[in-house]
């Protein structure tokens, strides 16, 4: 389903990402972890080319990321294309402010899809039951808490109906006690089959949700395996003493 | 002192005429100044280094040199020294455009960069093109932080329009002038001017205010 191969990344001098490679089955549930400035968040965003990469290839489901052609339009068709395929989920939700939690799901239905907009109304009441938000759907994002916000973000993507889902530190900026409903969302996600690559510092969610956990450090993947693996008997000393720190 | 009022209330009416044509350039400059200073905005910012450079040209050069200077090159230079004549009305309005355009620019371009990054990273990661992003998502936000600025902006430039007198334009300024001139009632006459001056500046003020308040619903 996801495919990297090779990908570099840096930032002027600094290179962020050294030669990442793996493969995310249909289905499958990725936690990545590991310490800031690692290259995790760097990774998902040249996921979607959000980062340009420097070299290396991301394919979904066979198709190329990164457009083929040299004509700006085409290229920009290409990626629009592949990334309304592409869910992502921020730390900081990213919720257009201006519009209600129901037209932020519509948007990408009317604009990206052209769908006709009461047919994407009814849609996006649809992703917003399923994350808990039925009786919000007309407040505006600044009505609603961190995690309610959260949960509208993912319907946004959702709704788009993608092959994939990218979740970047998606409770990191969220309240402890708002941090629960956000993971039931993606728990139910997973469990409902969605494909998911996930940034996360919720090593209790990875370990129960996640059939992989890749930790990323200094940007390169130094461990990868089952979450009881990784997590519980790592092999790598940066694994542990990064675990270690972290619970 | 010497005040009489029924020199004010034979004048206004001719005053008043002068206003509205002071109404019509500020109303034409803003239009113009307003859409090509969106171009503009957007090209300052543009990734092309040719399209930003001469946004920014554009930009440094018309906020660094005087309105009256401008108006003067366009009104006596042109004919002149390269056989481009324009009426007053014109060259007036062209003037104006050209002027307030740099200024709506930078308001338009400072707000748009106000507006967090995630926006736009949002939009485009659910497969919104560069400018369905800035249409749909940025500007919409950036529009409501502009209000103020452009309040300023629009007030500044109906007064600033008073300097087309200079190019023998009749707008409200030159009126009063020439309405001076015949009767040597200054006071009078320049004091009728200036209360219908800001007769229309209250106007922008009370405009822009009512606008900020019915943008803040969402805040």
């Amino acid at each position: 389903m996801v495919k990297v191969d090779g990908l570099y990344k840096s930032y002027g001098s600094l290179p962020v990402l050294k030669g990442v490679s793996f493969e995310v089955a249909k289905g499958e549930v990725v936690c990545i972890i590991g310490p800031s400035g690692g290259g995790k968040s760097t990774l998902l965003r040249c996921i979607n080319h959000l980062e340009e990469p420097d070299a290396g290839v991301v394919e979904i489901d066979g198709e190329s990321v990164r457009p083929a052609t040299r004509n700006p339009l085409h290229r920009e068709r290409h990626l629009n294309r592949m990334r309304s395929e592409i869910g992502m989920v921020f730390q900081r939700f990213n919720l257009f402010p201006h519009r209600t939690a129901l037209e932020n799901v519509v948007e990408g239905l009317t604009t990206v899809k052209k769908i006709p907009r009461n047919e994407a109304r009814e849609i996006a009441k649809q992703y917003l039951t399923r994350v808990g938000l039925a009786d919000k759907i007309n407040e505006y994002p600044s009505r609603l808490s961190g995690g309610q916000q959260q949960r509208v973000a993912i319907a946004r993507a959702l709704a788009m109906q993608p092959k994939v889902m990218l979740f970047d530190e998606p409770t990191s900026a969220l309240d402890p006690e708002l941090v629960g409903e956000v993971l039931s969302v993606m728990r139910d996600l997973a469990e409902n089959g969605m494909t998911m690559l996930a940034v996360t510092h919720e090593l209790g969610f990875a370990r129960e949700v996640a059939n992989r956990v890749m930790f990323i450090d200094d940007g390169q993947i130094i461990e990868e395996g089952p979450p009881k693996q990784v997590l519980s008997n790592p092999q790598h000393p940066r694994t542990a003493s990064f675990i270690s720190k972290v619970l | 002192m010497d005040f009489d009022f029924a020199i004010v209330w034979k004048y206004l009416p001719v005053l008043a005429k002068g206003a509205v044509t002071t109404v019509e350039l500020t109303a034409l400059a803003i239009v113009n100044g307003t859409v090509l200073g969106l171009f503009i905005a957007l090209a300052s910012i543009s990734k092309n280094w040719l399209i930003r450079s001469l946004a920014r040209f554009y930009t440094w050069l018309i906020r660094g040199t005087p309105l009256l200077l401008q108006l003067f090159v366009i009104y006596y230079g042109l004919p002149l020294q390269m056989g481009i004549k324009l009426s007053p009305f014109a060259a007036a309005v062209t003037g104006l455009s050209i002027n307030s355009a740099a200024y709506v620019a930078e308001i338009i371009r400072a707000a748009i960069e106000s507006i967090d990054k995630g926006q736009m990273e949002a939009a485009r990661s659910i497969g919104m093109s560069y400018f369905q992003a800035m249409r749909r998502i940025i500007l919409p936000q950036a529009y409501r932080r502009m209000i103020p600025p452009l309040g300023n902006e629009f007030i500044a430039l109906l007064k600033d329009s008073s300097l087309v007198a200079t190019i023998s334009m009749v707008d409200l300024m030159r009126t009063a002038q020439q309405m001076y001139a015949t009767t040597f009632r200054p006071m009078e006459i320049f004091l009728a001017a200036g209360a219908l001056y800001l007769l229309l500046t209250t106007f922008f003020t009370v405009t822009f205010g009512h606008l900020e308040r019915r943008l803040a619903v969402y805040e």
